[in-house]
């Protein structure tokens, strides 16, 4: 059974999303997507200030065996990117709820979050699906 | 259902990723791909490859037999344990399977195939064994395991464990590369499919899971098809079913150093097709690639040469020893030393390069 933090909230397509402080919201994949794709040798991620709607495509994840999109689990305002990624694509594999974000949005709406998943309903669709 | 090798239950114990592969469930990875493809380069990793077909031909006819049916000549097998890389055609030159034949003694040949091309191409040789008379036993090993130890230290690994007496572990440490020999009832073969030195093993099934646990006990490191995969491309190896098939031949498989044009008199299935189109001049070619870029090469990508025309991606992956993503390609035989990838709409310059990308340990290629 993939690790599930009970803190963050969840898209169906396996992004994580965390609630900064500030009010903006770090974005990444799960265990169960990065344990799926395998080694991670590239990361693709987008520019800051990108507008991005809820479940566009907004990095690409390559691994060994294929290409991926991951798609933003609410609709925001690129402000940060893990640069850190371009170097060290495995950060994902090894840290994926930590070192290996990949993006952070300032949210079109205060109440993004309220649209995804929690750590349950996320661990109910793994179970149901054999992750 | 998906087969299952006499290894399965204990790749489930050791936590593998399994993906299904020529029918058979097989394990993809252990833990990270990339870290047993490193094994193999640096030490020495196993794999299950008990998937592939085992089959032995027995008869008084099937030296002449083989001459026919294969495309490289059997005649160069002269003494026991001596192994041959071949193709298998049908009439028109295309590519049946690719396999390995060992002569095991003038009446009895070893013939290893492709996991998901074994009921074909027992269908084919007993077809074709019955249409020329060939007075032969064509029989399906599946009572064997095979397990590969590759890598600088597998020999040495594998030798240690060999339940056999002294002189059959030095006759197996003797082993000239491309050869085999009997240790008790065992079969190894200083064989592979990684571009290193090692042994392939055949066992008994029931004797598969402790050879196993003793070879990791010995510290050689599980490991996938996804790490036999990207230890392949670099060794330059074709996969049938990706680089070749049916629909292509081997002159324009990278493959026309297994064809065995002589002696002249030799006739062989597919002889008559490749003759006329060496005659006529092979339009295609298998090449490698290197991409300039970011990005990894994928099988069915396209390809295009300026000015010459397009071919595409036929095997792709991310090398871990080389640290760029290469690839074979099948490309207009006029292509030069440059061309254009198209990845995800965009397209990319990569270079064009002589195979393969290393070999034991060593690149081959300029970075």
């Amino acid at each position: 059974m993939s690790q599930v933090p009970v803190e963050l909230r969840y898209a169906k397509t396996h992004e994580w999303a965390r609630l900064l402080p500030d009010g903006s919201v770090e974005v990444g994949i799960t265990e169960h997507a990065q344990a799926a794709l395998g080694d991670l040798v590239f990361v693709e991620v987008p520019e800051t200030g990108r507008v991005l709607a809820a479940g566009e495509g907004c990095a690409v994840v390559e691994s060994v065996k294929a290409a991926s999109d991951v798609y933003s689990p609410i609709a925001g305002t690129v402000i940060a990117v893990n640069l850190a990624l371009a170097a060290a694509p495995e950060l994902v594999n090894q840290d994926c709820y930590g070192r290996g974000w990949m993006l952070r949005l300032q949210p079109a709406s205060p109440a993004a979050l309220a649209g995804l998943l929690d750590a349950e309903a996320y661990g109910g669709q793994l179970a149901a699906t054999g992750g | 259902m998906a087969r299952q090798t006499p290894l399965h239950a204990l790749h489930r114990e050791l936590g593998a990723r399994s993906v299904d592969f020529g029918g058979w469930d097989m394990p993809v990875h252990y833990g990270s791909q990339i870290e047993e493809h490193h094994s193999v380069r640096r030490a020495a990793g196993m794999f299950d490859v008990s998937h592939m077909c085992v089959i032995d031909l027995h008869g008084p006819g099937v030296r002449a037999f083989l001459r026919w049916l294969l495309a490289n000549d059997i005649g160069k097998l002269q003494r026991p344990g001596k192994a041959l890389y071949s193709c298998m055609l049908d009439e028109s030159g295309g590519v049946l399977d690719d396999l390995i034949v060992y002569l095991m003694a003038e009446d009895w040949f070893r013939v290893v195939v492709n996991a998901g091309t074994r009921d074909k191409d027992l269908a084919w040789m007993r077809a074709c064994a019955a249409g020329r008379g060939a007075e032969l036993d064509i029989i399906e090993r599946s009572d064997l395991a095979m397990i590969a130890v590759q890598g600088p230290e597998a020999r040495a690994r594998v030798a240690d464990l060999l339940d056999a007496d002294a002189a059959d572990r030095a006759s197996a440490l003797a082993l000239e590369p491309f050869s085999a020999c009997g240790c008790g009832d065992w079969f190894v073969a200083r064989t592979g499919y990684t571009g290193e030195d090692g042994f392939e093993v055949m066992l008994p099934a029931a004797e598969a899971e402790p050879f196993w646990r003793a070879l990791a006990a010995a510290g050689v490191a599980p490991c996938g098809l996804g790490a036999r995969d990207t230890l392949r491309l670099e060794a330059g190896m074709n996969l049938y079913g990706n680089d070749m098939d049916a629909s292509t031949n081997p002159l324009e498989s990278g493959l026309a150093w297994t064809v065995a044009f002589d002696p002249p008199d030799r006739d062989f299935v597919g002889r008559r097709a490749l003759e006329a189109l060496r005659t006529a001049g092979v339009p295609m070619k298998l090449v490698g690639l290197v991409l300039e870029e970011r990005g990894v090469l994928r099988g069915h990508q396209k390809v295009s040469a300026a000015g010459i025309g397009d071919g595409e991606v036929t095997s792709g992956t991310w090398s871990p020893s080389l640290e760029r993503s290469i690839a074979f390609a099948r490309v207009p035989s006029a292509t030069g030393s440059a061309v254009q990838v198209e990845m995800r709409g965009k397209w990319l310059p990569a270079r064009v390069v002589k195979l393969p990308f290393l070999r034991h340990g060593r690149i081959l290629i300029d970075l």
